[in-house]
């Protein structure tokens, strides 16, 4: 449906998008996630036709987006970074306009700008002035332009930024509805946003593709060890004399100096984390001292996340070109925009 | 092109644009109306045209200030490179919907020599080719204003710069009369002006190997020139002052001669910066 070979695009010497191919099929949804500033908005940009590559290509369904640019835009729906809207007029005469400059008339575009109105819960503020509406309606008449001539790809750039959560919720179920009938990628760079809607995931970091594949694979990639962590009444030195023991503790760290209880990191190099529990647990069942509190530390995407994000090496490489100043600053460290909390616990 | 077209027509009547401007026109046109022909009883409409043409300093950066540096303020103009419509398509779409908002009070006004034949001797092949020298001029202008539009995203100094560039053009002939006729004159003049036309390109394609190209060997031309044959340099900066002047060519239709030679020149100027807009809006894709 979508392929996208080697592209790289420069904004004078600054490097923002680094050789990124990937192919894209048709009927999943797509996310694109990254930090800000990470090459989501420019790769969106070149894909729909508004920016040039310094080099690579991009095709939908065949079609050059450089070389035969009416075909290829026919076939994408796009919605930037801000909704572009014109906003004095009403979401009906603009949605008629966007219609009409991609080729609908007549009844065929009556009915579409109808069943947009309706997709995109928007029906009743169709005659209302733009400049009027709400953050939320405005993002759904931007999404409904986007709909209007029935493309096969939807191609949405950070859709829920600076909504409500009420709003986050619904703009995330239209997603998932439009999802059934087109092709839609959409970038965040709010990962629990990603993790339920998508079908695939695209990590882009600096410029560069970091990993495309599911959720469930991506979770799997995760190369940190399970860990258990533990508080017990017990003291460090009666701790490890208790875990002694157990045989399947790869590696033991206690907090140094955590007051009245004594807090400990527990890793295993076994697969399964319930036998390592079930293990300590057995431990603690002869003496007097008892295990407060244990929750058992799993591979997170988030994890998946901040290590491919940080163990990129810097991508900003100055081309040798002469000539212009960086257009814009380099890309600030990525990581901690991410929310929830990096390590989700869960209690045994 | 017809949806950019009937997209933008819709948007000066729904704002203010398109009624201040003809306001503005019909005004200016009355009192010259006024003041030739009925208070001095001049059969001649065309001085009022002449008489008129300064207003386009005013009206026509009004008219076109927002054309293109409006989009880029709202971010529309992403909206406009995704749909399925070429550059050029938009900016043809935007000119010719400027054109008919401009051609409406052409349209009343083209009624007044009429009126002025039922009550004396009115020549009306002068008055009428005027009136499409007139129409033609304000074409190229409006190819002027819509190309420093899309210089920038500030509507004010969209603004700013075209009554700057208009009135320049105005009072070019007055100036020129002022400007060194020497042969070293111009030819410093013409230094300065290959120079700013290699900044112009800097500006528009960012690129500097182009820019220094063009710059550098336009300067050396004029160097060159100027050693082999100074005599050629006498006087000719005030020359080009006239010949670049787009109202001193309005005077030849209102003497009464169908020159068309200007009808060729303001297409033509239309055209070239019509053409230059196309490219600012496609640099904005190759920045």
């Amino acid at each position: 449906m979508i392929t996208v070979e080697h592209l790289t695009k420069y904004y004078g010497s600054f490097l923002a998008v680094d050789n990124i191919s990937f192919e894209i099929n048709e009927g999943h949804v797509y996310g694109f996630l990254g930090p800000n500033g990470a090459g989501k908005s420019t790769t969106m940009n070149i894909m729909t036709g508004c920016l040039s590559a310094t080099s690579g290509h991009v095709r939908i369904d065949g079609h050059d987006i450089f070389d035969e640019p009416d075909q290829a835009k026919k076939l994408i729906g796009y919605l930037p970074e801000h909704p572009p809207l014109y906003l004095n007029e009403s979401p009906l005469e603009y949605l008629r306009f966007v219609g009409e400059a991609k080729g609908l008339h007549g009844a065929e575009l009556q009915n579409q700008i109808d069943d947009v109105l309706q997709k995109t819960g928007t029906a009743a503020v169709k005659n209302r002035r733009i400049a009027n509406l709400s953050k939320g309606y405005r993002q759904r008449v931007g999404i409904a332009q986007a709909l209007l001539g029935s493309p096969k790809v939807i191609i949405l750039d950070e859709p829920t930024v600076g909504l409500d959560p009420l709003q986050i919720i619904e703009i995330r179920d239209l997603i998932k509805e439009l999802g059934r009938t087109h092709t839609v990628i959409f970038s965040s760079h709010i990962l629990s946003e990603v993790q339920t809607i998508c079908d695939q995931i695209l990590m882009i970091a600096k410029g560069r593709l970091v990993a495309f594949d599911t959720p469930a694979n991506l979770e799997k990639r995760l190369l940190a060890p399970n860990e258990v962590r533990l508080t017990t009444d017990a003291a460090p030195d009666e701790l490890r004399h208790i875990l002694a023991k157990v045989p399947a503790i790869s590696q033991l760290t206690v907090d140094p100096d955590t007051g009245k209880w004594t807090t400990a990191h527990i890793s295993t190099d076994r697969d399964d984390i319930y036998e390592l529990s079930r293990a300590i647990y057995q431990a603690f069942v002869p003496g007097d001292k008892a295990i407060l509190e244990m929750a058992l530390k799993k591979g997170t995407l988030e994890d998946v996340f901040i290590e491919l994000t940080e163990s990129e090496k810097p991508a900003a490489a100055a081309r040798p070109k002469a000539g212009r100043k960086a257009a814009k600053p380099a890309a600030g460290r990525p990581g901690p925009q991410t929310g929830g909390d990096p390590a989700e616990g869960k209690e045994a | 092109m017809a949806a950019v077209f009937k997209h933008e027509l819709r948007m000066y009547f729904h704002s203010l644009t398109a009624y201040v401007f003809g306001a503005f026109l019909l005004v200016i046109v009355g009192i010259g109306a006024m003041l030739y022909n009925l208070q001095a009883a001049v059969s001649n409409f065309e001085f009022v045209l002449s008489f008129s043409s300064i207003i386009y300093a005013v009206i026509v950066p009004i008219l076109t200030m927002r054309v293109i540096a409006e989009e880029r303020r709202q971010k529309t103009d992403q909206l406009l490179y995704s749909l399925p419509i070429s550059t050029f398509q938009v900016i043809a779409g935007k000119y010719l919907a400027l054109l008919a908002v401009f051609a409406i009070p052409l349209c009343i006004i083209s009624c007044y020599p009429l009126i002025f034949a039922q009550f004396g001797d009115v020549y009306l092949p002068t008055s009428y080719g005027s009136l499409l020298a007139f129409f033609l001029m304000g074409a190229a202008l409006i190819a002027v204003g819509v190309f420093i539009s899309s210089l920038t995203d500030n509507q004010g100094f969209a603004a700013g710069i075209g009554v700057a560039a208009i009135l320049l053009n105005y009072f070019s002939v007055t100036l020129s009369e002022y400007v060194s006729s020497t042969a070293q004159g111009s030819a410093l003049a013409l230094f300065v002006l290959a120079a700013g036309v290699g900044l112009l390109i800097h500006y528009l394609t960012r690129n500097d190997n182009l820019a220094c190209a063009v710059g550098l060997s336009l300067m050396a031309v004029v160097v060159l020139w100027y050693f082999v044959d100074s005599a050629a340099f006498e006087g000719l900066l005030p020359s080009i002052m006239t010949a670049l002047s787009l109202f001193e060519r309005l005077d030849v239709f209102v003497n009464g001669v169908f020159d068309l030679t200007a009808v060729t020149y303001y297409l033509s100027v239309a055209a070239f910066f019509l053409f230059l807009s196309v490219q600012s809006l496609e640099k904005r894709r190759y920045n």
